[in-house]
């Protein structure tokens, strides 16, 4: 199978897929509609964690950082709508600052299209300025990761200990209420799914559509060889902020999805673990394939929900062994394991001369000697 | 506050307390990454299964004056061992994939904390000796009311001699001979008959060995959990990257550095307040020197 025709099928296979989604409502009770609208909020943020990582080569293991900017932006204009005016009930009962009126930032968000646009901004620019900061001084590779995790870190611990503010390690529940409508209600929850798909289906048109480009030629490019790159007379520093930022888009928008299908955001979601399970889920699916990321992110989660509470003793064991797995012998994940079978599956004397995936070394020599000078003298 | 010379003599011994720790907890990782460019994420708990062997070699059957003595060298020899099974079983396949080893170690931290967690959840302690117990008091004069804890001087201690150790084993031995001809060039160094493989694994199993020391020494301070590795860890890749590839003497600067601004800035702000100062002050720092401290010069285009 060539490139293009593998591509091609990913491509169908993926579409039918978003159909199977868009299409759930009628096969999945509510409660599982809701826990599956929860795994694809991740889904959301694999989208953008395949861009800087299978295409770009940037591992962040902070992710979670602006996974929690999204969620705590939409979070916090929900927890306004249930006080309802009032103080909301954990910063009243807080007394290390006693406060007896709301912090002049959480006011603002008492407007929900106040909120939907910090869910936006906050984590693309947060992204943006320690991408800047960052790239611009050439630091990669393993730094960079380190540096990630170090950030999502201290954000968790400044979270937790600013209980007045953030509620502390409890983290940010108890709402029913976005725009007037309940969302306890099952019409509302199925509404809420769709528009998870849809934002999912958005966010992948939309990667799938930089990949292609020739940003994405250069995301590439980067991955492969920055320094090459750079001689080329590109800068890889814009080109990696830019699609650093775009990953803390989608983490963004999926927290605050996250959010109104789980009830709650705490830390415990976002922190150094979490963060870096993100990534070995990616890596799990593989993470040079967009679609490949979201259904290692969306089949991790899964997993992670089933087994962790049916086995809590052994959960950690075995996730463990996944990411010795996927870190030793299978880097490119699942994507890649199929990829590799096709070829095999595929593989007959007419397919090989076509195949621009396998390398054959019986055939490259013969197609290179009927262009040679001295063939060509011989005629 | 500053003002107060109890006050920042106290604080200076905190910070000197901190960064002896975080030394020893990085230089095997600065040590590694000088030479593979891989970081090892489970090197946490190697720092914890040396707590664990303390605790171990304590219970059994010796006496406690000297149940120390015992505890150290076998703190060392136990996960050097395990460093150097670690970088045979797995590591050693990750060379050029820095980042799949990012993952693969975490993997193996994750088993190692489970499993001492299922083991001990509660986690476990080491009774310091009595010779260890007490403090260095002073009073009377500008500095009274000072005090100094004898466990964690002997931690420091430890960490002085350790490194003092390295440093010699790097600059008078054949090991430490071989270890900065990799460390220079790996292939002239292989091709004039080095074995590379025989110098990798034995730095690994140096690095964890020093983790594992650290380990069975923080055990007289503080209870050994599953996941203390955790606590220690962060910060430890920090000294890395502050320090600079490779360099012991960047390592210590850099450790010493986060050890005294975290000791001073949690005790004017708090914990969480500290991570992120620290965080900020290693961001802005790497913009001035974004190679660290201690940069190794080189006319190789990719590092």
């Amino acid at each position: 199978m060539s490139k293009n025709a593998s591509n091609a099928l990913g491509f169908v296979i993926a579409l039918l897929g978003f159909i199977g989604l868009f299409m759930a409502p009628s096969y999945l009770s509510s409660y599982n509609l809701s826990l599956l609208g929860r795994f694809l909020s991740f889904g959301i943020l694999a989208v953008g964690f395949s861009l800087i990582w299978g295409y770009t080569g940037i591992l962040s293991l902070g992710q979670g950082v602006f996974f929690a900017l999204g969620g705590y932006a939409m979070a916090m204009h929900l927890v306004l709508v249930q006080a309802d005016g009032a103080l909301p009930g954990f910063m009243a009962r807080s007394f290390r600052p006693r406060i007896t009126e709301l912090p002049w930032w959480w006011q603002p968000f008492e407007s929900a299209w106040f909120a939907f646009a910090m869910v936006l901004i906050l984590p693309t620019l947060a992204a943006a300025l320690l991408g800047i900061l960052v790239f611009w001084r050439r630091i990669s590779g393993v730094y960079f990761a380190l540096i990630t995790q170090a950030l999502v870190l201290a954000f968790t611990t400044l979270i937790v200990s600013q209980q007045t503010y953030t509620n502390g390690f409890n983290g940010l529940s108890n709402f029913t209420t976005l725009l007037g409508f309940d969302l306890t209600s099952n019409s509302v929850r199925r509404g809420l799914y769709i528009a998870t798909v849809a934002a999912l289906l958005v966010a992948w048109l939309a990667a799938q559509w930089l990949a292609r480009s020739h940003f994405g030629k250069l995301l590439v490019a980067i991955r492969d060889g920055e320094n090459r790159t750079r001689f080329l007379g590109y800068n890889p520093t814009p080109y990696k902020v830019v699609v650093f930022a775009i990953a803390g888009l989608f983490a963004g928008l999926g927290g605050a999805f996250f959010v109104l299908h789980a009830g709650i955001i705490s830390p415990a979601d976002v922190g150094v673990k979490p963060s870096i399970e993100m990534a070995v889920w990616v890596a799990f699916g593989g993470r040079e394939s967009i679609t490949g990321s979201v259904l290692g992110m969306v089949l991790g989660r899964f997993l992670a929900e089933d087994i962790s509470s049916r086995f809590p003793a052994i959960w950690p064991m075995l996730l463990g062994a996944v990411f010795i797995l996927v870190g030793t012998v299978l880097p490119r994940g699942l994507t890649g394991l199929f990829e590799r079978l096709a070829v095999l599956l595929t593989r007959s004397p007419s397919s090989l001369a076509s195949s621009d995936s396998v390398q054959e070394p019986f055939v490259t020599p013969v197609t290179a000697s009927a262009n040679t000078p001295s063939e060509v003298s011989h005629d | 506050m500053l003002t107060d010379p109890v006050f920042v003599v106290n604080q200076v011994f905190n910070g000197l307390s901190l960064a002896s720790i975080l030394l020893l907890a990085a230089i095997g990782l600065a040590l590694s990454f000088g030479l593979m460019r891989v970081i090892n994420m489970a090197h946490g708990e190697m720092l914890m299964l040396g707590g664990v062997t303390a605790y171990v070699v304590q219970s059994s059957p010796v006496s406690q004056d000297i149940s120390l003595w015992l505890a150290l060298p076998a703190a060392f020899i136990t996960t050097a061992l395990l460093g150097a099974l670690l970088e045979i079983t797995i590591i050693r396949w990750l060379y050029g994939r820095p980042l799949d080893t990012l993952l693969a170690t975490w993997g193996v931290s994750l088993l190692l904390q489970q499993a001492v967690v299922l083991w001990q959840p509660f986690g476990v302690s080491f009774v310091a000796p009595g010779w260890l117990s007490g403090a260095v008091s002073i009073d009377g004069g500008a500095l009274s009311g000072v005090t100094l804890p004898y466990v964690r001087l002997f931690v420091i201690a430890v960490s002085g001699l350790v490194i003092t150790a390295l440093l010699l084993l790097l600059r008078y031995t054949r090991l430490g001979l071989y270890v900065r001809a990799v460390n220079q060039d790996r292939a002239i160094a292989a091709s004039l008959g080095v074995n590379t493989r025989v110098i990798d694994v034995s730095v690994f199993a140096l690095g964890t060995g020093i983790a594992g020391l650290a380990g069975a020494a923080l055990a007289t301070i503080s209870p050994i959990t599953g996941v203390i590795g955790s606590s220690y860890i962060v910060n430890a890749f920090l000294v890395v990257i502050v320090g600079g590839v490779g360099s012991i003497w960047g390592a210590v600067l850099a450790a010493l550095s986060l050890g005294f601004f975290t000791s001073f800035f949690e005790s004017f702000y708090s914990v969480s307040y500290a991570r992120v100062i620290i965080l900020v002050l290693v961001i802005l720092f790497l913009q001035f020197r974004p190679r660290g401290f201690v940069v190794t010069r080189s006319r190789a285009l990719e590092s």
